[in-house]
């Protein structure tokens, strides 16, 4: 198959394109979520963010939600914010980062206000926003300004067989073309971390990867009260006849072909590094990791499954495979591109990547994924450790 | 034939049955991917679609090989086209 060298997306001002136009509606705090709710709910064509921290963090754990809070504002499919939180502060920070990609941005606090002066407020924005944003036309864009991220999830065996493998034939087929990529799943890289390893593109990235394992290894092995064997592998995927993380590591790894990586990345780190596959350090938990992976710019999301993960991101569309004919046959309105015909030899791998490459890129055109359309926008922030 | 189970290595000792199930006694064909090799089997267990037929005779102790990798190691003594699952292999993780 000849592979389009383009696809329509919306020209940022920072030069980066975005497959989606959303105007968003950004809670600072876990006590801003009403408030931005109730703009979103008054003005059309916005969507509310809402998520479950942002007070008393502190260190590392506080910078990463900045990361997050920032990084999701910043993502290029994104067309405009509205920023509230409880104080002035933390609110201004996150706007004036969002502001440095040149998008409208406008940031609002609660105190001294209260809920129905702000939502006054934001809401008269937020309308100018989203009637500014609903002019905004989808134009030609290099196949380079898409950022593909993966995660796989509710994986079984035939994960590892075919639609973790088809993920990687879209790797080594789209990475020559110039398009960033970005794995994760740090926990689940158990097992094959010693082989993951020597897929670091330089002597320094092999390291970072390792050493970012250890870390993790070693943090898990200090909160385990067992060994782990009722989330590693999840009842799903055992359901699915994965038998050892090892096992699910293995299967995993296919994801990302025979690409090597070229940095390794703090949680929704932004990669600076140009085109090309990164490793992020990520939870396995996919709400989580996509939203991550969201925050670091990745503006369209690979999903293998194999027993039928339903995850979706408010502003990263989620394009989910499978191929496991029994999911596709159980629950096919989750499932955007079935490659179950792999598994019958009816389809072999290059085929499959092929119709991946085309899934992918007509909803990076605009067609609404399944999660989109079902309504799944799972915004789940990371958490490192509890607040103060 | 057409394919009931699918081998990703040829190292490996397990197989992953890729058809709704394969009854016991069955006579099943095993496609190696690796080398586009076909070998065939007879089960002795039902075995659901995805999950894992082993391939040799194993004894407590042995590793699983998958992918050509290891995967954990034997817990209780395996037959030659048994079931290989959480019953009978434990991961040398964690």
């Amino acid at each position: 198959m000849e592979i389009p060298k383009s696809f329509l997306g919306y020209k940022r001002e920072n030069g980066r394109a975005g497959t989606r136009n959303h105007v968003i509606i950004l809670p600072v705090d876990d006590i801003s979520n009403a408030c931005a709710e109730a703009v979103a709910n008054n003005i059309k064509g916005t969507i509310a963010l809402p998520h479950s921290y942002g007070r008393l963090q502190f260190g590392a754990d506080l910078e990463l939600h900045f990361r997050t809070m920032i990084g999701t504002g910043k993502n290029p499919n994104v067309a405009a914010v509205i920023v509230i939180g409880i104080e002035p502060k933390w609110t201004k920070r996150i706007v004036d980062e969002i502001a440095k990609t040149g998008k409208p941005v406008e940031g609002f606090h609660i105190e001294r206000t209260g809920d129905i002066g702000t939502i006054m407020k934001a809401s008269k924005k937020a309308q100018e926003f989203s009637m500014w944003a609903s002019e905004k036309q989808r134009e030609e864009c290099p196949l380079s300004d898409l950022w593909i991220s993966v995660k796989c999830g509710e994986s079984d065996t035939t994960s590892g067989l075919a639609a973790n493998p088809t993920v990687g034939n879209l790797m080594d087929k789209l990475e020559p073309l110039g398009v960033h990529l970005c794995f994760g799943e740090t926990s689940e890289l158990t097992g094959a971390e010693q082989v993951c390893a020597t897929r670091g593109a330089t002597k320094e990235a092999s390291e970072k990867f390792l050493k970012t394992w250890n870390d993790y290894n070693d943090f898990i092995l200090k909160e385990a009260t067992d060994d782990l064997s009722e989330s590693q592998p999840t009842a799903g995927n055992i359901a699915g006849g994965l038998t050892t993380i090892e096992e699910k590591a293995f299967g995993n790894f296919q994801k990302i072909g025979s690409r090597k990586f070229i940095d390794v990345l703090e949680p929704a780190e932004e990669p600076t590094k140009g085109k090309g596959l990164y490793f992020m350090d990520t939870s396995s938990a996919a709400a989580e990791c996509i939203t991550l992976q969201a925050a670091a710019g990745f503006n369209i999301h690979l999903f293998p499954t194999g027993q039928g993960n339903i995850v979706g991101n408010p502003i990263e569309p989620v394009v989910k495979l499978t191929a496991n004919p029994i999911t596709v046959a159980g629950m096919g309105e989750h499932i955007d591109c079935d490659v179950s015909k792999i598994l019958s030899r009816e389809m072999n791998l290059d085929q499959a990547g092929d119709e991946l490459i085309k899934s992918m890129l007509r909803v990076a055109n605009g067609r609404l994924t399944c999660a989109e359309a079902l309504g799944h926008k799972e915004f789940v922030m990371t958490k490192l450790y509890r607040s103060a | 034939m057409a394919t009931d189970i699918i081998i990703h290595d040829e190292k490996d000792n397990v197989g992953v049955v890729v058809i709704e199930k394969i009854t016991p006694k069955q006579d099943c064909s095993c496609w190696i991917m690796e080398n586009d090799k076909t070998v065939n089997i007879q089960s002795m267990d039902e075995i659901p679609l995805g999950h894992k037929i082993a391939m040799v005779d194993l004894n407590e102790g042995d590793t699983i090989l998958k992918y050509g990798h290891d995967i954990g190691k034997v817990v209780k003594s395996i037959k030659k086209g048994e079931h290989v699952h959480v019953h009978n292999v434990k991961t040398k993780k964690w």
